[in-house]
């Protein structure tokens, strides 16, 4: 396993997680479509809408605790959404969101901000805060939330950013990192309360191929060192295929295939086919929806 | 004809119509985000130190502009009320003329004015900013309130920024125009300072000009949070906060650096 135990400087045993290359974790038992007790979250027949714009219809979904969910579809079918509606961030019209066993839409705002301190977030291009330090922008929460001495928020700052390999970028502010960096920092924030839960929106958007291949190890071995649940928003087939446990796809707001790594690969669904191998036509159409090509072109004639 | 003229018409009271629900909204909107900023005004005080933090780059980064712009107006108030004063002998009435301009009118209104272009814009686009680069959700979802950390402060720093901006404005007016009146065209300095004293009032004139610089700045300070965060709602219309238009805002955050580019982090070298 990629944990270690280690004493920090005020000899507290601590976990921490060591990068190793080498070593490639146990993937968790797959996972039941249905059915199982004990999901970090859960969504039942979620509707939701953008004033009378419908983008999630009838979606349906179960992350077991533990395990490396993903959420796959193009651009602007649903997907951020999804986790918005996880963090309370939006309501959904109808159905219900249940994270921990609790139902987010009808938490007050206090019951919310709690339950929130359960579950971290890593969004897109990291969202760190500009005017704040790497070290800063991970004692934040720590700050807000804890009364902790200023040495032990240093050595959880510290031990947050070894994991993701950035100990020595503590110093740094966020202009200077790459976008790797940043979204391993993004990565260390999100886990600075130890949640049960972390939701990646888009990791690997806009990586080069070695930041994205570390991103998704520090993913997967985080799941698995730590016991976090993971929910991956993405639409990078090939890095996705590699760390989750299961695979939602969406399309138009709606679910229309899913399995294990191993089943998305055999599939022959037409819509995830298309998806695995790039194809630029298919169920999702390369033109669109326009007036017959020869008509318009001799409309005049 | 008549279908082509009630057609126009009824295109003239839909554009009316929906103008004014739009305007509606809007008031409707910065009410309800002012008074959610009031709510939080324990939050700015229990993190003094973001409070302090603002006042400094709203007060004390404006200080230059503001001075100097006190400095020529009053200067200019002067140079021309002597001009004018002196036609009916009463030059000496030059203190007290400058005086009451700025302490009553000026001092609030143009040190209001240079403030909101400042230190306001600067908030905006900072608002702005952290709106775009989801800054704000990644708050919200560390179980943060970015209204009591981030709006909260930046609104009284302003609130307590403005009436002190408005003070050195006007004293600085007030020796603009001693400069001119005084030493540059001749008047007596006893009769300059002692009409003056004489003519201002302390309750009616230069507390009600605090008043009125209070007002100001308690009227610009929602308005600045309501327009960086208006991106809310273009996000709901189904917009994402990562966009073009944020991108460029990133590449000309106008606000200054909080602290030195490196920080020392204890026991990192």
């Amino acid at each position: 396993m990629p944990s270690v135990v280690s004493n920090n400087a005020l000899g507290l045993q601590c976990r921490s997680l060591e990068y190793r290359s080498d070593v490639r974790p146990q993937a968790p038992a797959p996972v039941p479509a249905a059915a199982q007790p004990e999901y970090a979250v859960e969504l039942a027949d979620v509707t939701f809408a953008y004033d009378r714009r419908e983008v999630l219809t009838g979606i349906s979904m179960a992350v077991p605790r533990g395990g490396v969910v993903g959420i796959m579809g193009g651009s602007g079918c649903g997907k951020t959404t999804i986790l918005r509606l996880i963090g309370g961030q939006l309501k959904p019209k109808s159905g219900r969101v249940l994270v921990d066993g609790e139902s987010i839409p009808d938490l007050d705002r206090e019951a919310l901000y709690v339950m929130r301190r359960k579950v971290g977030m890593l969004f897109q291009f990291g969202a760190l805060f500009t005017d704040m330090s790497v070290y800063e922008n991970i004692a934040f929460a720590l700050r807000e939330h804890t009364d902790l001495p200023e040495e032990l928020v240093r050595d959880l700052v510290l031990m947050k950013l070894h994991a993701v390999g950035l100990r020595g970028a503590a110093p740094l502010m966020p202009s200077e990192l790459s976008g790797g960096m940043a979204r391993r920092v993004a990565l260390a924030r999100a886990i600075a309360l130890d949640p049960m839960l972390v939701m990646y929106d888009e990791p690997f958007a806009g990586l080069d191929p070695i930041s994205l291949g570390v991103i998704g190890q520090l993913i997967r071995r985080m799941s698995d060192a730590l016991g976090i649940t993971s929910l991956i928003v993405t639409h990078d087939i090939y890095e996705s295929l590699k760390i989750v446990d299961y695979l939602y796809f969406v399309s138009e707001g709606k679910i229309i295939a899913q399995g294990t790594p191993a089943e998305v690969r055999a599939s022959d669904d037409a819509f995830v086919r298309q998806f695995v191998d790039g194809a630029p036509d298919g169920p999702v159409p390369f033109h669109y929806p326009a007036a017959p090509y020869r008509s318009e072109l001799f409309a005049r004639a | 004809m008549l279908d082509t003229v009630a057609a126009g018409l009824l295109h003239v009271l839909r554009r009316v119509g929906g103008r004014t629900i739009a305007i509606i909204g809007w008031v409707g909107y910065a009410t309800r985000f002012s008074l959610a900023v009031v709510r939080e005004t324990p939050a700015a005080f229990t993190r003094l130190n973001l409070t302090l933090r603002e006042i400094y780059f709203s007060g004390v980064l404006s200080l230059v502009i503001i001075l100097v712009s006190g400095l020529f107006v009053g200067m200019v108030l002067a140079l021309q009320g002597y001009d004018v004063l002196q036609r009916y002998g009463a030059a000496e009435s030059l203190g007290v003329l400058v005086a009451l301009s700025l302490v009553r009118e000026l001092g609030p209104v143009v040190a209001g004015l240079l403030f909101a272009s400042r230190a306001g814009s600067a908030i905006t686009a900072e608002i702005g900013l952290m709106k775009a680069t989801e800054q704000l959700s990644a708050m919200e979802m560390m179980a943060v309130d970015p209204l009591a950390r981030v709006v909260a402060p930046r609104f009284w720093g302003g609130i307590i920024s403005m009436p002190l901006l408005a003070a050195l404005f006007s004293t600085l007016g007030v020796f603009g125009a001693y400069l001119v009146g005084v030493k540059l065209i001749g008047i007596d300095a006893g009769a300059f300072w002692g009409n003056m004293q004489a003519g201002v009032d302390f309750r009616y004139d230069i507390v009600n000009g605090v008043i009125k610089s209070i007002v100001f700045g308690v009227a610009g300070e929602p308005h600045r949070g309501v327009r960086g965060l208006r991106r809310q709602a273009d996000r709901r219309r189904g917009l994402d906060g990562d966009d073009a238009h944020g991108r460029r805002k990133l590449a000309r955050d106008p606000r200054p650096r909080l602290r030195p580019h490196r920080v020392h982090v204890p026991g990192v070298a």
